[in-house]
């Protein structure tokens, strides 16, 4: 049963990235780009984080991922906020 | 389990091969150290595929051992090569 | 042979991992291609976890895709020339090559399909496996390194100092960062505590679990890359007096523990009974410190600031 409830989390991830990949080739500019990368691509990885917690049944093995994700998400905000202000900076538009 | 370590094995040919033909060709020093590094990674996927025993039994640990060796070695290397890089673009611009 | 969804996979990874390699060798942009070959890295790290080899998964994603990945893009700001020019050469020449690859690719063929499918008689994983319990670890990788195939593994810290040497010979460091901002500089602060952490764990988990030395100092090597990314100039770096001896502490503790085993009657590495463990331990420690500052080292670009005053005992060179 948990399995199966994983592999729908795992599913639905799939469509979060799938989202933000089409996003990075076909919106205009960095900071659309930006967009999609940072907050499509996270929620998916959250996601794929609790379906795989779910499939792997161990609560310490759960929380290594929270941990994992949780870094992710610092580390791509602040990357997406180095980018774009470099971009800024540089004078691209929008 | 056969056919896994065929199409791995062919694919580290197949990046060897990719990896010499733009080393050999390529005239830029960046590029070329590129061209290794994917050639030394076809290697070691050949070697990899080696190893592989199938999803039930323990993989081979040597060929791993000497995988992990040549990582290293590779990585060093190519800092010693872009080291030499440098040096060699600042002697060209004086 | 049966078609399962696992081949599926393994062909999927195995055209993406070529469509990779060559778009990232065959664009003239070269910040492109290192962009791309970093994802390759990411891609090998993830077919490693799939041909169920995580101590090489570690250390791909660690030091192929991260280490190798921030040198590159390191290097791309030395120099600005554009990258697309290809060499001329001679059609003979060529045809020449051409045979040369074919024969090599069909030598490698027969050599591969011998290796796969070949006799199942004595193989050296069988000797391996036998011998894991006197190894004095249990994750079979950590003991092929550091017991059955030590001395592979002396030289190979030893070549890591030789290319570490030549670095610190071809001049000075590359420029330094400025200062970051907030974001960054809290960034830095937080992820260089967590690396230290998670390295000192991966040390001790590779007698056991997929780890080690090597993905520790890489851990530790990244630490480095993140502080002088945070625009500080001694990146934790310790004086360079200390930073020689760190330098050379992994061959260090190989040879001291060689040539105790002499003292003890033993051949040269070879561990003495119920000690594996504990001197494993030990020689994987100063590795690991060794392998760090080798890749920081790299990172920085050449001899940090302050080399030159320490080794020549005050008198200007």
């Amino acid at each position: 049963m948990t399995d199966l409830l994983g592999a729908l989390f795992i599913l639905a991830s799939l469509g979060f990235f799938a989202a933000g990949s089409i996003g990075l080739l076909r919106l205009p500019g960095v900071h659309a780009r930006l967009h999609a990368l940072t907050k499509a691509d996270n929620v998916g990885l959250g996601l794929l984080v609790v379906g795989a917690g779910l499939i792997g049944g161990d609560l310490l093995l759960a929380l290594k991922l929270l941990l994992v994700w949780l870094l992710v998400m610092v580390a791509s905000a602040i990357a997406a906020n180095l980018i774009a202000s470099h971009a800024m900076k540089d004078g691209e538009e929008s | 389990m056969i056919l896994t370590q065929l199409i791995f094995g062919i694919t580290g040919g197949l990046l060897f091969a990719i990896g010499l033909r733009s080393a050999l060709v390529r005239e830029s020093l960046l590029a070329r150290i590129l061209a290794v590094n994917i050639s030394g990674a076809g290697v070691f996927l050949a070697l990899v595929a080696i190893a592989y025993r199938g999803l039930e039994e323990t993989p081979d640990p040597i060929p791993h051992a000497l995988v992990l060796t040549g990582i290293v070695v590779a990585v060093s290397a190519t800092a010693l090569a872009l080291a030499l890089r440098r040096r060699l673009e600042e002697a060209d611009d004086e | 042979m049966e078609i399962t969804l696992w081949h599926l996979l393994d062909a999927l990874l195995a055209i993406l991992l070529l469509g990779l390699a060559w778009s990232a060798l065959s664009g003239s942009d070269l910040r492109r291609g290192v962009v791309l070959f970093m994802a390759f890295g990411l891609l090998l790290s993830l077919v490693w976890a799939r041909l169920r080899a995580p101590d090489l998964a570690l250390a791909e994603a660690a030091i192929g895709a991260g280490l190798s990945g921030a040198l590159l893009l390191l290097a791309l700001r030395d120099s600005e020339k554009p990258g697309n020019r290809t060499v001329q050469t001679p059609p003979l020449l060529q045809l020449a090559t051409l045979l040369l690859m074919l024969l090599l690719a069909a030598s490698f063929a027969l050599a591969y399909v011998t290796a796969v499918t070949g006799n199942n008689g004595d193989r050296l994983a069988g000797l391996a496996f036998g011998n894991l319990e006197q190894s004095g670890v249990s994750n079979p990788v950590t003991a092929v390194l550091l017991n059955f195939r030590a001395y592979d593994t002396l030289l190979e810290l030893a070549v890591l100092l030789a290319a570490t040497l030549g670095i610190l010979a071809l001049g000075a460091e590359r420029r330094p960062f400025r200062k970051p901002g907030l974001l960054l500089g809290g960034l830095v602060t937080w992820i260089t505590t967590l690396l230290v952490m998670v390295a000192g764990y991966l040390l001790w988990a590779g007698a056991h679990a997929p780890g080690g030395a090597f993905q520790a100092g890489a851990l530790l090597a990244a630490a480095i890359v993140m502080l002088r990314l945070g625009g500080m100039t001694s990146e934790g770096l310790p004086v360079s007096r200390l930073l020689r001896w760190l330098l050379a502490a992994g061959i260090a503790a190989f040879m001291l523990t060689g040539y105790l085993a002499t003292f003890l009657d033993l051949a040269f590495l070879q561990y003495p009974e119920g000690r594996a463990g504990l001197l494993i331990l030990l020689i994987e420690s100063a590795a690991m410190l060794s392998i760090a500052f080798s890749l920081g080292l790299a990172y920085l670009g050449g001899s940090p600031s302050g080399w030159e005053k320490s080794s020549s005992k005050g008198s200007p060179s």
